[in-house]
């Protein structure tokens, strides 16, 4: 049997369904965005790890130049490790049939039998290879795709120099290879490069590495101490031409994606907030508005033996109620969300099976944000239901205390009508309720622009990038270091207009005991195809002497410019070096080294060498070039730059702006809640002294003036705090955007403020329209007759 | 001295001040006040506006807490703590407001429902309401009723607990006479049927005729206590 108490509760948040469904719509955007982030992180998590276990990714791996397969035995035998498995892996370019660009492939061998002991496939179509198959190879599905290779098929590649045939038999997927990038790009791009699996003996045939093997992966015990089996691998390899060991975190795949779904949880815990805090916000309004409308009726609860902890919960359980509602909307939103974005970057990754697994944990601490967010809001208005005095119910509340404005007092009295003067006293009499709306009404400005700004950002990203710092048509890299005569031969290639060489080397680079694999490159100072631009002060000249690294890059190893790094290297006479960082540089895309190319070349106790180059081409010569160019027998592999921006924004870019398309239609439920609040709240409050003041003689017109004039002024105090608010929300969600893979610029576009200013006017003139026709509906006789 | 006065009064205040501020004045609104309410008696207080005599109910009702002064119930010291506030209202006093303070949102069933659900030994709903002559209008909202209508369903939600003190605050001040008249019997009759004790503050001389004793209230003090020889019914009221 419901209570009468109960009763009244409920016929209370019905009269006010329209507030109460704000901050429901709201509690259920914040509880959506927590869980369904929270929950993709989690699935995604669960989803990797069990990807990994299922398929035995290794845990370490360790290339080098050439050892005999016996080595593997004493690999086997250290302490620590599980078990081991050679490979030989080889880049090589491939001709694809219909397809006039460069390709690069990874070569991987597997066993004879088809079926690695670690870092296993899995297959999606047809079959692994056999021994008696002859030429077969399985591709990966990203490639595959791109280029719908199928069973069947046939492939032409040239590796180290010889053409040879290859029948597709397969598409898979690998741990390894979750993100399938080419070594040195910034981005995965499956229509230029693709992983192939072919069978050992085949590629030991192709590479001269009968008996041998370059790659090598392993398996630790679970009790093993990583850095000391990688140390005793590399001591094991340096006469090998090891290129130093390392641990999954440093495999490149691995890194990409765990630091992606690191992001996701950044994002958990940021957005939701700046909605709780909202939310929080409008609950002291209409708590605040409801305990000043039902004063005497809280007296009179008390005044009939009601005690203050009864009268208290009762308004508490209304607040309960409206979180419970928002709750439930949020978790059933929340658990959509995570179903689609999960499912979204399981095909975005890949991932032969996935697990959607919310936990109650997530729910849970949803619900606890949600309550610790509203009893902020709500605390001051409970405390004013339990403190009130029941004596009140039979007291008339003294009319409220009112004084001339700052700009009466000045003596400016005539400057103002009536009406003005009626609107400045009441905000003066207010003056942080009139702060709090349109703080409000600013945050709904602000989250627009967050939602939108993330356009902006990708947009500047992309220019600055591909426009900006890589002006290349193509960055051509060769099998194996040359001398500068072949950038001559390049510049010769008709339709080639400009070769800017560069030299790049794979090092380790240490300081303390961080450690980060990278490709250190070296640079010609005046080259204009590929620049080293800060992003804050333009373009930078490489100094003659040590070594630049992107911020990122800096912060990640704990150093700062004038701080000596160890460069160990991993090519050549492998040289370890003391080197001084002279300048950092801030980039949006990446993790870089540079040094200028003498310099390098020095360090490596080399001669004029070069890894390869930037060209710049004639647009008509483009595939001639091409064809050309993958026939060199020295080229291994050409990028495009086209081809990389166009990957670009299909891929990171897409998913980002998923989130921020949700995050711009819960903005524009924001500001429409938090109008429609300001505005209700106002009418409610000032009812009987509007309808006084038509009953004296004013028109609709003059009384609406009275009250829309201020929510007026509420809008525009908000439009310029709320855009400045936008740009602060924006540096706390770039700050949360931070990974190897890229940074997001503060970049909002004047138009990025314009729209989402405009949102909210529109929502308030829209708002503004409703309570006008309110405020023309208003029952004269019925208003003053009764006290609310 | 009439025979309940022989007894024991149900309550008694003795040397009760209250001062508050109002806005922003201070309002001495008691200065110290000694008044004694006997079991079954139908207590007139007489004032002016701003005489004090909302004041002395509040406090008498558990409603407010004096500056100084203490109140004995039924022999024993009511101590100002919330608790025992509460309860004191909660069990032995029924309050009838001059604006009804009926919740809007609750019919007149529900409104008195809101007292029996909470109170120890209530009168049922139904039957609070038939002592008002509201049988037949029970399941209307406060919006749906005259204010006559509204004040005796505030007097069914005061009567239905049973209360040892109904107290009363201009009951027919939002009222005009003839529906005045009407809210008047129905206490005059809770008072002679039930034996509760009760106490009407109004400014309305008039009302003084029905009671058995008048309390004169001014400037925070009682000036004058009368005894009414012959109690008349509410009918024969006029004014």
């Amino acid at each position: 049997m419901v209570s009468a108490l109960d009763r009244k509760l409920l016929r209370d948040l019905w009269r006010t369904k329209g507030q109460a469904l704000a901050i429901v719509l709201l509690v259920a955007c914040a509880v959506t965005t927590f869980v369904g982030s929270m929950g993709t992180w989690r699935s995604l998590l669960r989803s990797q790890s069990s990807y990994y276990d299922r398929y035995r990714f290794a845990h370490a791996f360790a290339q080098l130049r050439r050892a005999p397969e016996s080595l593997a035995l004493e690999v086997a035998a250290l302490p620590g490790v599980a078990s081991v498995e050679t490979r030989v892996v080889a880049d090589a370019t491939l001709e694809v049939e219909g397809f006039n660009e460069p390709v690069t492939a990874r070569f991987v061998s597997i066993p004879p039998s088809g079926e690695a002991k670690l870092n296993r496939f899995h297959i999606r179509v047809g079959r692994t290879i056999v021994p008696e198959g002859g030429a077969e190879v399985v591709v990966s599905e990203g490639f595959a795709n791109a280029h719908r290779l199928l069973p069947g098929d046939a492939l032409t590649a040239v590796i180290q120099g010889k053409r040879q045939s290859f029948r597709v038999v397969g598409v898979a997927l690998a741990p390894e290879y979750v993100y399938e990038i080419r070594p040195g790009d910034l981005m995965p791009d499956e229509k230029h490069f693709g992983v192939v699996w072919t069978s050992r003996e085949k590629l030991a045939a192709a590479t001269d590495m009968k008996g041998a093997f370059n790659d090598i992966a392993l398996m630790l015990n679970p009790d093993a101490s990583e850095p000391e089996v990688l140390a005793r691998v590399d001591r094991l390899f340096n006469r090998y031409g090891g290129m130093g060991a390392y641990g999954r975190k440093d495999q490149v795949s691995d890194r990409f994606l765990s630091d992606e779904i690191k992001q996701l949880k950044s994002n958990a815990v940021i957005v939701p907030s700046i909605f709780l805090g909202v939310a929080a916000f409008l609950l002291h309004v209409v708590m605040g508005r409801l305990v000043a409308t039902q004063r005497e009726q809280i007296a009179t609860l008390k005044a009939l033996g009601y005690s203050n902890f009864t009268t208290g919960m009762h308004f508490g359980r209304m607040i309960l109620v409206i979180l419970a509602c928002g709750m439930g909307l949020g978790v059933a939103g929340g658990r959509w969300m995570c179903d689609a974005m999960t499912r979204m970057y399981a095909t975005f990754y890949r991932f032969p099976s996935f697990v959607i697994e919310l936990q109650w944990v997530e729910i849970a601490a949803a619900a606890a944000l949600t309550l610790a967010a509203a009893s902020l809001g709500v605390g001051g208005a409970l405390r004013r239901v339990v403190s009130l005095p029941p004596a009140e119910a039979m007291r008339p509340e003294p009319p409220a205390t009112y004084h001339p404005t700052l700009i009466e007092r000045l003596g400016l009295r005539h400057v103002a009508s009536q009406s003005v003067r009626m609107i400045l006293r009441n905000i003066g009499r207010r003056p942080v309720r009139f702060a709090l709306s349109s703080l409000g009404i600013g945050f709904a400005v602000a989250i627009l622009v967050v939602g939108w700004f993330f356009n902006d950002a990708m947009d500047y990203l992309i220019d600055y990038q591909f426009r900006y710092v890589q002006r290349d048509d193509a960055t051509v890299t060769f099998t194996q270091p040359l001398s500068h005569d072949a950038v001559l031969a390049l510049q010769s290639m008709p339709g080639i207009l400009r070769v800017e060489p560069f030299r790049a080397v794979p090092v380790r680079l240490r300081a303390g005991h961080k450690t980060f694999r990278t490709a250190l490159l070296g640079l010609s100072p005046g080259g204009e195809l590929r620049r080293v631009i800060d992003r804050r002060t333009g373009p930078m000249t490489l100094p003659q002497e040590g070594m630049v690294l992107t911020s990122k890059l800096a912060d990640i190893l704990g150093v700062r410019s004038g701080d000596l790094l160890t460069v160990e290297v991993m090519e050549g006479k492998r040289p370890t070096r003391q080197v001084v960082l002279s300048a950092t540089v801030e980039e949006l895309l990446g993790v870089s080294a540079y040094m200028s190319q003498s310099e390098l070349n020095r360090l490596m106790l080399e001669g004029e060498t070069v890894s390869g180059a930037f060209v710049a081409m004639d647009r008509a010569a483009h595939g001639s070039l091409y064809q050309k160019l993958m026939r060199t027998p020295k080229v291994a592999g050409v990028t495009l730059r086209e081809a990389a921006l166009f990957s670009f924004e299909n891929t990171s870019a897409e998913y980002l702006l998923f989130f921020a398309s949700i995050l711009v239609t819960f903005a524009t439920i924001i500001a429409a809640g938090v109008v429609y609040n300001a505005a209700r709240v106002s009418l409610a409050e000032r009812e009987r002294e509007l309808a006084t003041l038509r009953v004296i003689g004013m028109t609709r017109g003059e009384v609406s003036f009275i009250l829309l004039g201020e929510l007026a002024l509420q809008v525009l105090v908000a439009l310029p705090v709320g855009s400045v608010l936008g740009y602060l929300l924006a540096m706390l969600t770039a700050s949360g955007v931070d990974s190897d893979l890229y940074r997001i610029p503060v970049i909002i576009n004047a138009s990025t403020y314009a729209s989402s200013m405009g949102v909210v006017v529109a929502a308030a003139v829209v708002v503004g329209l409703t309570v006008r026709r309110r405020i023309d509906r208003l029952d004269l006789v019925s208003v003053l007759k009764t006290k609310e | 001295m009439t025979a309940a006065q022989a007894a024991e009064p149900v309550l008694q205040a003795r040397g009760l001040t209250r001062s508050y501020r109002m806005g922003e004045v201070e309002v001495h609104a008691l200065r110290g006040v000694d008044l004694d309410l006997f079991d079954r008696e139908f207590v007139v207080i007489l004032g002016p506006s701003g005489s004090g005599k909302s004041t002395l109910l509040n406090i008498l009702g558990g409603l407010d807490v004096p500056t100084s002064g203490t109140l004995r119930y039924r022999g024993r010291d009511l101590h100002w703590s919330e608790g025992d506030l509460t309860g004191y209202r909660r069990e032995r006093i029924g309050f009838v407001f001059q604006f009804y303070n009926l919740i809007p949102s609750l019919t007149a069933r529900e409104n008195v429902l809101l007292v029996t659900e909470i109170a120890r030994n209530p009168l049922p709903a139904a039957q609070a309401l038939e002592m008002v002559g509201l049988a037949e209008r029970m399941d209307h909202f406060p919006s749906q009723m005259s204010g006559g209508e509204q004040q005796r369903v505030a007097i069914a939600r005061a009567i239905a607990k049973r209360p040892d003190l109904l107290l009363c605050d201009e009951p027919t001040g939002a009222l005009d006479v003839t529906t005045g008249r009407v809210v008047l019997e129905v206490l005059d009759r809770v008072n002679r049927e039930l034996g509760t004790t009760t106490a009407v503050i109004t400014h309305n001389m008039a009302i003084a005729q029905m009671s058995d004793r008048v309390v004169t209230i001014g400037g925070g003090r009682i000036s004058h206590i009368e005894t009414i020889a012959r109690r008349i019914s509410a009918q024969e009221l006029s004014w």
